[in-house]
C-alpha cells in the first residue's frame, strides 16, 4: 500500500489556560493546516485542556540529534556555579 | 481499550546474533537503559525485536479503541433519553481519540497509519477480542462500560509506566479519560436496578451473564501459557503479569456487582480468607482461541464494517488532499 496519499502529519501545542506556555501534546493527520486546528480541537481538548492551539507541520520541526546528547548537554553539568545554591552565604543575608 | 498482541504473537526465534562491537555496545546501553528504569524514546537506538513488539501491540492497541467504536456506536441512535445518548455519543468519541493517540505513539516506531490500517483490514492484525461479541440490548452498553472499560483501565494502569516514552505517555491520556467511561456505565445499569421493572432487572442481569467470561479472557492466557510475557517485562512494556490484573479486577469487581445487585455467573466464586482474594472457576480458554481466531460472533461483521468506512471515505481523502495541493499551489503563484 503506497502512503503518498496519506495526510500530513502536524504536532500540536496545547496552552492550557491563559498565561501558560504552550505545550507540546501529541500528533495527528491533517490535509492541510486549518484542518490540523480544527482536529487538534477535536482530538486534543474535548474537556476544556485548552484555551489555544498551535499546530506545525512534522517535517518542519528540527530537533537535536539523540547520538549527540552527550556532547550538547553535558557541559553544563560542572558548573555548578551557574545555580544559586552554590553560593552560602551568612544566615542573615541568606534569603537574598 | 487492551490488546493480546503479546499473548498472541508467534515466537521470533530469538534474538539474531550481533553483527558488530559498535552494535553490542548499543545493545548494552540499552540494555542499563531499560534496567535504570530510563524512558526509551522515538530517536534512541533500540533492538530491532523491541521495535517490532511495540510497534504491534500499540497498533494492535490503536485498533482495538477503534474497533471498540462499534459495539456501543450501534446503540448511539436508541438510546432512552437525550442524557444517555450525549454520554454514549461522548464515550465512543472518546475511543475513537484514544486510537487516534495511539496510532500516532506507533508511527514513531517507523510504519506509517495507512500500512497499520492495511494490516487491520486484510486481518493481519488483531484487535482485543472482546469488541467480537454482540451487543444485544442497552444493558448491553451498560455493562460495557462496567467491566469492560473497569478491565482495559486494570490492564492500561501499568502501561502509563512502559519504557516506551511515546506509548506511556499515549497511555496517560487515555487513563484521565477512562474513569468515566466506567462509571458511567455503572451509573447507567444502577439506573435500571434501582428505578427499572422486572424486565429491565433481567435484562440487566443478562448482559452481565454474557460479558463476565469474555472480560476475564481480556487479560489474556494464564501466566504459566503466556511465552512472551518474560520478555515483555524485561523489557519493561508489561509491567504486572495476566493473572495478576485478573485477580485484581475480580477482586474489585465483586462489590461492585452486590451494590448493584446483580449476580455474577460463576458458581466458583468465593471469597478465600487465606489467600485474602475472590476465588473464581475455570475460563474456556478454547472460545478464548476460537475468538481470537477468527470464529466468534461478530469478527466479520466489524472488519467488514471498517472496511466499508475506509473504502467509502476514499474520496473524502483525496479530495481534501488536492484541495490542500491546490491551495498551496495558488499561495506560490501569488
Ligand atoms: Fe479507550
Ligand atoms: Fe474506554
Amino acid at each position: 500500500m503506497s502512503t503518498e496519499n496519506e495526510w500530513p502529519l502536524w504536532e500540536v501545542f496545547v496552552r492550557t489556560k491563559a498565561g501558560l506556555d504552550h505545550k507540546h501534546c501529541g500528533s495527528l493527520h491533517a490535509a492541510d493546516a486549518r484542518m490540523a486546528v480544527q482536529m487538534a480541537r477535536d482530538v486534543y481538548t474535548r474537556r476544556q485542556e485548552g484555551s489555544s492551539v498551535w499546530v506545525v507541520r512534522s517535517d518542519q520541526i528540527v530537533a537535536s540529534d539523540p547520538g549527540d546528547k552527550d556532547m550538547l548537554f553535558d557541559p553544563a553539568e560542572d558548573k555548578v556555579y551557574r545555580h544559586p545554591t552554590f553560593y552560602k552565604l551568612p544566615d542573615s543575608v541568606d534569603q537574598m | 481499550m487492551y490488546t493480546q498482541a503479546m499473548d498472541t504473537m508467534r515466537e521470533e526465534g530469538g534474538q539474531p546474533a550481533l553483527r558488530t562491537a559498535e552494535e553490542a555496545a548499543l545493545q548494552q546501553r540499552f540494555d542499563n537503559r531499560i534496567d535504570a528504569g530510563d524512558f526509551i524514546e522515538a530517536k534512541d537506538w533500540m533492538p530491532d525485536n523491541y521495535r517490532k513488539t511495540l510497534l504491534r501491540q500499540i497498533s494492535q492497541h490503536a485498533h482495538s479503541e477503534i474497533v471498540g467504536m462499534l459495539p456501543e456506536g450501534n446503540w448511539i441512535t436508541r438510546a432512552p433519553t437525550l442524557k444517555r445518548k450525549a454520554i454514549l455519543l461522548a464515550k465512543v468519541q472518546d475511543e475513537g481519540g484514544h486510537g487516534l493517540y495511539l496510532y500516532a505513539a506507533a508511527e514513531t516506531l517507523g510504519q506509517s497509519r495507512d500500512q497499520m490500517l492495511d494490516s487491520l483490514h486484510s486481518g493481519k492484525a488483531k484487535y482485543s477480542s472482546i469488541f467480537n461479541y454482540p451487543t444485544l440490548t442497552w444493558a448491553d452498553v451498560g455493562t460495557i462500560g462496567w467491566l469492560v472499560d473497569g478491565a482495559a483501565i486494570m490492564n492500561q494502569v501499568p502501561i502509563c509506566r512502559c519504557s516506551y516514552a511515546p506509548y506511556a505517555r499515549a497511555m496517560i491520556r487515555i487513563c484521565r479519560e477512562e474513569s468515566f467511561h466506567q462509571r458511567q456505565g455503572y451509573d447507567s445499569l444502577l439506573a435500571m436496578m434501582q428505578n427499572g421493572t422486572e424486565a429491565q432487572k433481567a435484562m440487566v442481569q443478562d448482559a452481565v451473564n454474557r460479558w463476565w467470561w469474555p472480560c476475564l479472557m481480556m487479560f489474556g492466557p494464564p501466566d504459566d501459557q503466556s511465552p512472551n510475557s518474560a520478555q515483555g517485562m524485561r523489557w519493561g512494556i508489561k509491567r504486572v503479569s495476566n493473572d495478576t490484573l485478573r485477580q485484581k479486577f475480580v477482586d474489585a469487581t465483586v462489590q461492585q456487582a452486590q451494590v448493584l445487585g446483580v449476580s455474577l455467573p460463576d458458581p466458583d466464586l468465593r471469597w478465600n480468607e487465606a489467600t485474602q482474594h475472590w476465588d473464581f472457576g475455570t475460563i474456556d480458554w478454547s472460545e478464548f482461541w476460537r475468538v481470537v481466531g477468527g470464529e466468534g460472533p461478530c469478527n466479520r461483521e466489524r472488519l467488514a464494517m471498517r472496511v466499508a468506512a475506509w473504502e467509502e471515505g476514499e474520496w473524502v481523502r483525496e479530495a481534501a488532499l488536492a484541495h490542500s495541493r491546490k491551495q498551496a499551489r495558488k499561495e506560490k503563484a501569488a
